[in-house]
């Protein structure tokens, strides 16, 4: 057996953890956004959060292969401001995964923020603490636990994801190349080891990351010492 | 102009309020209503909690909202303490964390009281390290009152501090509130629907209903009006506020000195010099034209008949004026015929039973 190529391991964890930290800044507001307005375009931004939940990854993909090329809005912008087109790079790969993984950290941060309710912050502001400063002394440590959630969920849908990767990433080693686009490759190659390999260590990966997500939530639902 | 003077309207979910509130620049002033009757949305109101109220509020002189004016000060800006009735101690935070939290944000020139002062008044210093959740209810409203009152609040709004709370955590958390009158140089404005709380802590009385402020004034005037519903049935009672002259251990009893004179009280657990206050219920005071021979009531006053007025098909409440303390006396409208009482008379009180309020 010939040493693996570690490259797609390194592009997976680079952009698992960009996207966790691009949806740590844009899922936050969102959320906070989402359980506490009584908006009527409330309902229609959380279907919007919730459908890469149930569109085909290839659909997500497709529309943004469109959009991120250079005829796309996207696209046509990037290449204006004189840049590069983004389908088929690293940047691109992080657009479509912050999509594609945006309910798995709006999701537990909003139910999050719903259960902390109102009172809390209303007993800071009384003890005079404004708006920003409440959210981040009483809101978010009060939300820890959806904290954790949400960043240990889009880490490793990040880490799963393979049809929006493969439409706008291509498979290009070294720069786009992915494990879950690199397993289908070894396959296709009829290399098994490789593929047994990054199978393997993908599998024990997502195994450990749902046990400590549900002893989270169970640290959560039981009251403390 | 000291104090809180406020007008307000808010409609929500098919309640209106509607209220004029002018509470004194000191002393413990209690909002006494029915649940329901929209005491606890006023407090929300004047804490600036519930955004769609209108009107104007002042408080010491500081306006916090003037809605013609577009002025609304948010909540975090008025100086006020708010001790809610579930307390609401942030969980993540030790008790200690708890009080820095208010006492960080406290403004300079709002820190009026001394922490280890108020840590020490309630009773809290051997809990500094605990967590909320390891604390009882009326622990845990101590150290919510303690909260507010770090802010160095301009007025204390208190929702019904004892509600949630067992009959032990109740009598735990009465001695501390008791000396809010003794420590506080500030309003306190006091939500609560029990009478006995409110008998015992009140130096005013505001009675709400409806969504609307009723008749207020001081406490033992309100308890003593005939035209209230408080001043009549067979709970009817006045309050008299006394200093312990001295205490008689052989026979286990207090004595007391009052406006009306002087007052004998069971029990010798109070110390010369406190200040108390006792209540009189109107089923335990008899009325009599002349002085009394030998008798075994020990509490009798010479009074003057106020005012009357029937109380249910048998009975009359007497209002009575002795020596500026006002007394209920509940008779049956057969003995005030027989007497022929009427308005100015003298009449002497015998007083059955005198109680410490609470």
């Amino acid at each position: 057996m010939h040493q693996p190529d570690l490259a797609p391991l390194w592009i997976t964890l680079r952009l698992a953890a960009t996207t966790t930290a691009v949806l740590l800044c844009l899922g936050t507001p969102l959320a906070w956004w989402l359980a506490r307005t009584r908006a009527r375009g409330r309902v229609v931004v959380e279907a919007l959060v919730a459908l890469p939940l149930v569109l085909p990854p290839t659909v997500l993909g497709f529309y943004l292969l469109i959009a991120l090329g250079p005829h796309g809005p996207i696209g046509g912008l990037t290449r204006a401001l004189g840049g590069p087109t983004l389908a088929f790079t690293f940047t691109g790969l992080v657009i479509g995964s912050t999509l594609y993984s945006l309910p798995f950290a709006v999701q537990p941060l909003q139910r999050a923020f719903e259960a902390i309710g109102q009172r809390p912050l209303e007993a800071a502001a009384t003890l005079g603490a404004g708006p920003m400063d409440r959210f981040f002394t009483v809101a978010v440590p009060l939300a820890r636990n959806g904290f954790l959630s949400a960043m240990t969920l889009a880490f490793a849908h990040t880490v799963g994801e393979f049809g929006v990767v493969l439409m706008i990433g291509g498979n290009i080693p070294g720069r786009t190349q992915v494990l879950s686009v690199a397993i289908y490759d070894n396959v296709e190659a009829l290399d098994y080891a490789a593929a047994h390999l990054w199978s393997a260590a993908l599998l024990v990966f997502s195994f450990l990351v749902l046990t400590g997500v549900y002893s989270i939530n169970r640290r959560l639902r039981t009251p403390g010492p | 102009m000291n104090g809180l003077q406020a007008e307000l309207e808010l409609e929500q979910d098919g309640f209106r309020l509607d209220m004029n509130l002018d509470v004194p620049g000191h002393g413990v002033t209690a909002l006494f209503g029915r649940s329901g009757a929209g005491k606890t949305t006023l407090l929300r109101c004047l804490a600036g909690l519930e955004p769609r109220a209108r009107g104007r509020i002042m408080v010491n002189g500081v306006c916090w909202q003037d809605s013609p004016q577009k002025l609304f000060m948010p909540s975090h800006r008025r100086a006020l303490g708010y001790v809610f009735q579930d307390a609401l101690l942030f969980p993540h935070l030790s008790v200690e964390g708890n009080l820095t939290y208010a006492l960080r944000r406290a403004s300079r020139d709002r820190r009026r009281l001394d922490s280890a002062e108020v840590v020490q008044w309630l009773g809290i210093a051997h809990l500094l390290h605990r967590s909320p959740e390891r604390l009882s209810g009326g622990e845990r409203q101590r150290v919510a009152i303690a909260r507010a009152l770090l802010t160095g609040p301009g007025v204390l709004l208190m929702d019904e501090p004892l509600a949630a709370l067992d009959q032990i955590g109740k009598a735990q958390i009465l001695p501390y509130l008791e000396r809010l009158h003794e420590k506080l140089a500030i309003p306190v404005l006091y939500v609560s629907h029990a009478i006995d709380e409110v008998a015992r802590l009140a130096d005013t009385l505001i009675l709400v209903e409806d969504g609307r402020c009723g008749a207020a004034g001081p406490l033992a005037d309100m308890l003593s009006r005939l035209d209230l519903p408080l001043g009549h049935g067979a709970a009817a009672g006045a309050v008299v506020d006394t200093v312990v002259t001295s205490v008689d251990e052989r026979f286990s009893l207090t004595y007391l000195d009052s406006p009306a004179g002087p007052i004998t009280l069971p029990g010798h657990a109070l110390a010369v010099g406190q200040r108390t206050r006792v209540r009189i219920a109107a089923r335990d005071v008899s009325l009599m034209l002349a002085p009394p021979g030998a008798t075994s009531v020990l509490n009798q006053f010479a009074a003057t008949i106020v005012d009357m007025a029937d109380d249910g098909p048998a009975q009359v409440m007497v209002k009575l004026d002795a020596g500026g303390a006002l007394l209920l006396a509940r008779i049956t409208r057969k003995s005030q015929h027989q007497l022929g009482l009427a308005k100015g008379m003298a009449v002497h009180a015998l007083v059955k039973s005198v109680a410490l309020v609470g």
